[in-house]
C-alpha cells in the first residue's frame, strides 16, 4: 500500500500545478478583458458621432437612402467572415461561432454552397483549423492573424476590401459571424449581414430639433463617404467584439477549471489520508502481533 | 469654441480653440467662432489648429469628417500622420 499513498501524492501534486496554471491563466485573461473592453468604449465616441451625422444627413434627405453598398441583387457568390481567436483554451466560444457560421450557411446559402460558391474568410486561427477541414468552402486566408493588431487602420484593409469585392460584385453577399460581447460570463455567437446593408439605421427615439445643418458637398455626396465609414466602423467592431469574447470565455473556462481542480484535490486528499490511515493501522498490528508473539514465546 | 479630435482608437484632443482649418472634399476651409451648423467630408490633407492660449497644432489626415454645432466642432479624423 505504500506504492499507493506515493501515487496519490504524485497525484496531487500535479493537479495542484495545473490549478496553479489556470489560476494564472484566469488572472491573465481578467487583465487583457478589461483592455479589450476599454478598446470597445475608447471607439464609442466616434461611432457614435458618426452615426448622429447619419442621422442628421437622412433626416433632410427624407430617409431616402441610396448607395452601392445597398443594392440588392441576386445572390450568386457569398462570403462568409468568420471571426474566431486564435488560441484555445476558452471553452466552446469558437465551436459556437464556427456552428453559427455553417448553420447560416446551411439555413440561408445551401444552394450556393452545393454550387460551390461559399467562400469562408478566416479571421483567427481557429476558424482557420476547422474550416480547412472542410473542402467545400473556398478559403481566404490573407488575414489570419488580424489579431496581432487590431488598430483600426489595420483592419480598416480588411474591410475595404470586403467592401470592393462587394462593389465589384465578386460577391453579392457577405455575412460576418463572430461573438458578441454582452458581458464577462455572456457571449453569444451570431451571425449578422454585412452586406448589402439592409437599412441604414437612424437612432430611433431621438426627436432632435432639426438643427439647419449646410451639408458640404451635398447630401448625398456626404453619403457617399459617410456610409463605407460607418461600415468600416462596423467591422471594427465585430472584431473588438470577438476579442474581447474570447477573454471573457477563458476566463470562465479557467474559473470552472480551477474549481474542477479544488473538486480533485478534496477528493484525492480524503484518498490520500485514508490509505495513509490504513498503512498506520496495518503497521501497528504488526507491532502488536509480533510483541504478542514474542511473549508468548518466553 | 470646442472642439473633439477623435480617432477610431481614441481621443487626440478636446478643448478651447480660436479656429481649425480643415481639407474639406472640395477645397480647404476655416472654421471659427459662430459658425452656421455645418457637416462636411474631408479628404486628405492637412489640419491646422490654432488652440485659445495661441498654440498650434498641426497634424496630417487621411480623410475624415467634421461637424460643427452650437460652438462646438467634431472633428472625426482617419489615417492620422503626426
Amino acid at each position: 500500500m505504500g506504492a499507493n499513498l506515493k501515487e496519490v501524492r504524485e497525484r496531487i501534486k500535479s493537479v495542484k500545478s495545473t490549478q496553479q496554471i489556470t489560476k494564472a491563466m484566469k488572472m491573465v485573461s481578467a487583465a487583457k478583458l478589461r483592455r479589450a473592453q476599454d478598446a470597445i468604449t475608447r471607439m464609442r465616441p466616434y461611432s457614435n458621432k458618426l452615426n448622429a451625422m447619419l442621422t442628421n444627413i437622412l433626416s433632410n434627405l427624407d430617409g431616402d437612402a441610396s448607395t452601392s453598398f445597398g443594392q440588392e441583387r441576386e445572390i450568386e457568390n457569398v462570403m462568409i467572415v468568420v471571426v474566431t481567436s486564435s488560441r484555445g483554451l476558452c471553452g466552446a466560444f469558437n465551436t459556437n461561432v464556427i456552428k453559427a457560421a455553417l448553420q447560416t450557411v446551411a439555413e440561408k446559402y445551401q444552394k450556393q454552397l452545393d454550387a460551390g460558391k461559399v467562400s469562408v474568410m478566416c479571421l483567427g486561427k481557429k476558424g482557420y483549423d476547422s474550416f480547412k477541414k472542410r473542402p467545400e468552402f473556398k478559403l481566404v486566408t490573407d488575414y489570419v492573424d488580424i489579431f496581432s493588431d487590431l488598430s483600426f487602420d489595420n483592419v480598416a484593409q480588411v474591410s475595404k476590401q470586403l467592401m470592393d469585392s462587394f462593389e465589384n460584385k465578386e460577391f453579392d453577399a457577405i455575412e460576418v459571424c463572430y461573438g458578441r460581447f454582452k458581458n464577462a460570463a455572456m457571449q453569444f455567437a451570431e451571425a449578422d449581414p454585412f452586406l448589402p446593408v439592409t437599412k441604414l439605421e437612424t437612432t430611433p427615439g431621438e426627436t432632435k430639433m432639426k438643427a439647419d445643418y449646410i451639408f458640404e458637398p451635398s447630401e448625398e455626396e456626404l453619403l457617399k463617404h459617410l456610409v463605407p465609414s460607418i461600415l468600416q466602423i462596423q467591422f471594427q467592431k465585430y472584431l473588438l467584439d470577438t476579442h474581447a469574447s474570447e477573454h471573457g470565455a477563458r476566463m470562465t473556462a479557467m474559473d470552472k477549471a480551477t474549481e474542477n481542480a479544488e473538486d480533485m484535490l478534496k477528493d484525492l486528499k480524503i484518498s490520500y489520508n485514508k490509505a495513509r490511515q490504513e498503512a498506520i493501522t496495518r503497521e501497528l498490528s504488526e507491532i502488536v502481533g509480533g510483541a504478542a508473539a514474542l511473549e508468548g514465546g518466553s | 469654441m470646442d472642439i473633439a479630435v477623435l480617432t477610431p482608437d481614441k481621443e487626440i484632443f478636446s478643448g478651447e480653440i480660436t479656429s481649425v482649418k480643415v481639407p474639406g472634399v472640395s477645397g480647404q476651409f476655416e472654421i471659427l467662432s459662430n459658425h452656421a451648423p455645418l457637416v462636411s467630408a474631408l479628404t486628405e490633407g492637412e489640419v491646422r489648429i490654432l488652440k485659445k492660449d495661441g498654440q498650434k497644432m498641426n497634424f496630417n489626415i487621411e480623410k475624415g469628417f467634421l461637424e460643427v454645432l452650437n460652438n462646438s466642432v467634431s472633428l472625426l479624423v482617419q489615417g492620422l500622420k503626426e
